[in-house]
């Protein structure tokens, strides 16, 4: 439908903009009144801070990359280039190094969000699954911007990881090959995972882009999971959501701070401190801890192919969890159950990671079997049937009823309890 | 920023008096714009400022020239700062040339003298670009051309210099720039 947009904006050139472009009305409409469930905790920050993660990453990686060389025989002294000799080098790369880790911490807690509070369930099955896509990408560039450095750490990571996909029969080795653009990690390697790591972050922020659109027709979960009933059950995004997520997001830089100024390395491997020499493998090859417990179901696992397909396997069961669940129950706050098993299912993956950390020897062997197979146990088994079995707890009757009545807030001036407010 | 919309002006916080009042809101919303301003200059001033030349760059910035092995009627062209410098031994018709000429005849008035160091009238260096757009002149290799005044001649658009280096057909508007330099022997130059 064509045709000139009635904007209410009184600024003569904001106006005369929207009538024909009507972004401002729509950053009006989805974030400064957009109706927002009231109840939100501070696990609801968290979308937010990728945001801000996404955006910090890119603008830093931006100027990193007009001093990186990807180049077998420059990369590796790019990077000391970039740390002593480029103004505020040190800082540009502290950030986005320490950047990354930051970001998937703020990923894997938004993930738990979502499955605490059954934020997958529908009608936002596909909001979900755009988000596991997100997880995917977000996974991939990671990867690729690790081997950046051309450290030790750097180029046997990038071979572990190529090889996984020799595990598949037939044309496994094939694609190894393709992906080197040779027949071992090389130069070609480098100068693809360079591109790629450029490129796949404006593809992520397509994908969050999609996301937040898909969020914007759901409208969001909350902590009681369910269902909006009136207007009174909302506040207008603005200011009070963008105001509780400014507070989320100084803490979050904060601390980011503290990683970047007092301990850059902790998250690292001084492993990377090496430059990559093809003719040796480090003694103990480790990822990054945000990639630990996912290299603990590969090792888990004696057969190689299989355990490749549970690796990723792990990672795309996310996909089919909205089908998984058959609990209509969204919020574990109500399901008394799931509430606990939920905590085991963190518990599972602390372990994986923790074991990933460590050589695969005696008890790690065991604990990252255990902790595999309830990972899957937990998809796979446990919610199909817990969703059938488990009695939840009455829900309230909306967002509001609780506020008013139940907790300690005691009787309220007038009676605001189930008259419909006048709001916008 | 909503507060900048009609729109939003409806929502109008209950601190706002009737328009035209100051508040306290007014005055807190003005330093925390404040403060945002001066926080997002912080931040953007490391990343503008790591384009600027990095230290390596900066290191480069002079270079030594021994003069002893360039003879009378030769020149080289040496490297500053990823620039041609031209260093040339120049004869003494050469030198007479330059010095001799009116300074009426010159497109922009300069004496010899002012563009080499007392003593060394031998020595010319400049930096070899011309002033028009940039270009490399031809001539400091004696098979070179060098134009109508013995100096060096532009191949992009034809601009001449004389044997100081005196622009003395356009399109060029000034002489060729002095490098920064100083003689450190009679045979030994800083450049930079």
């Amino acid at each position: 439908m064509a045709g000139l947009t009635k904007s209410e904006f009184a600024n003569p050139v904001i106006n005369w903009i929207d009538t024909r472009l009507p972004i401002f009305t729509m950053l009006q409409k989805e974030y400064g009144v957009f109706p927002t469930p009231k109840n939100f905790n501070y696990f609801w920050n968290f979308g937010a801070l990728a945001m801000v993660c996404l955006a910090i990453m890119i603008i830093t990686g931006i100027f990193l990359a007009m001093n990186y060389q990807p180049n077998t025989e420059l990369a590796f002294n790019s990077i000391q280039h970039i740390m002593r000799d480029v103004n505020y080098g040190w800082l540009l790369r502290y950030v986005h190094q320490n950047g990354a880790s930051m970001f998937f911490i703020v990923t894997y807690i938004h993930i738990f969000r979502g499955l605490y509070y059954g934020s997958y369930k529908t009608p936002r099955e596909l909001l979900w699954m755009l988000g596991v896509v997100i997880l995917l990408v977000m996974m991939a560039t990671a990867f690729m911007g690790y081997v950046l450095p051309w450290g030790q750490m750097s180029y046997w990571g990038a071979t572990v990881i190529t090889n996984l996909f020799s595990a598949f029969p037939v044309v496994g080795p094939k694609i190894v090959t393709l992906l080197w653009g040779g027949f071992s990690v090389d130069n070609p390697t480098l100068n693809r995972f360079f591109a790629l790591h450029y490129l796949l972050p404006f593809v992520l922020v397509g994908v969050v882009f999609l996301h937040i659109a898909a969020l914007h027709i759901t409208g969001s979960n909350n902590p009681l999971g369910i269902d909006v009933k009136s207007p009174q059950d909302t506040l207008p995004f603005h200011p009070y959501y963008t105001i509780k997520d400014s507070v989320g997001i100084c803490v979050f830089l904060i601390v980011w701070a503290i990683f970047v100024f007092f301990v850059p390395h902790t998250l690292g491997d001084p492993n990377n401190f090496i430059p990559a020499n093809p003719l040796q493998t480090p003694a103990d090859i480790v990822p990054e801890w945000y990639f630990l417990p996912y290299y603990a179901i590969l090792r888990s696992v004696p057969n190689k192919l299989l355990g490749v397909c549970m690796m990723f396997g792990s990672l795309i069961v996310l996909f089919v969890l909205p089908w998984l669940d058959t609990s209509r129950v969204r919020s574990a706050r109500f399901r008394p159950i799931y509430r606990q098993l939920i905590w085991v299912w963190v518990l599972s993956f602390v372990v994986l990671g923790y074991c990933g950390m460590h050589k695969p020897e005696g008890i790690y062997v065991v604990l990252s079997r255990v902790a595999t197979l309830y990972y899957f146990l937990h998809f796979l088994v446990i919610l199909p049937i817990l969703g059938k079995l488990e009695r939840p707890l009455p829900l309230p009757e909306s967002i509001s009823q609780p506020v008013l009545r139940g907790r300690g807030g005691g009787p309220l001036p007038g009676s605001a309890t189930a008259k419909p407010m006048e709001k916008a | 920023m909503a507060d900048s919309s009609a729109a939003a002006a409806h929502h109008a916080a209950p601190g706002h008096g009737p328009s035209g009042d100051v508040t306290k809101r007014d005055l807190l919303q003005l330093i925390a714009t404040a403060g945002a301003v001066i926080g997002a200059g912080a931040i953007a001033w490391p990343l503008i400022d790591s384009m600027n030349p990095s230290k390596d760059v900066l290191a480069l910035s002079s270079v030594d020239v021994d003069l002893a092995p360039v003879i009378e009627g030769q020149g080289i062209t040496i490297v500053w700062q990823g620039k041609p410098i031209f260093v040339r031994h120049r004869t003494a018709a050469e030198i007479k040339e330059a010095q001799d000429t009116p300074l009426g005849q010159l497109i922009q008035p300069q004496a010899d003298s002012a563009r080499v160091k007392a003593g060394h009238d031998q020595w010319i260096i400049l930096v070899g670009i011309c002033t028009h757009l940039g270009c490399v002149p031809l001539g400091n290799k004696p098979s070179d051309p060098r134009g109508d005044y013995g100096g060096w001649f532009c191949p992009c658009h034809g601009s001449q210099y004389d044997t100081s280096g005196r622009v003395r057909h356009g399109p060029a508007p000034a002489n060729l720039a002095l490098p920064p330099y100083a003689f450190e022997s009679d045979t030994k130059i800083k450049v930079g």
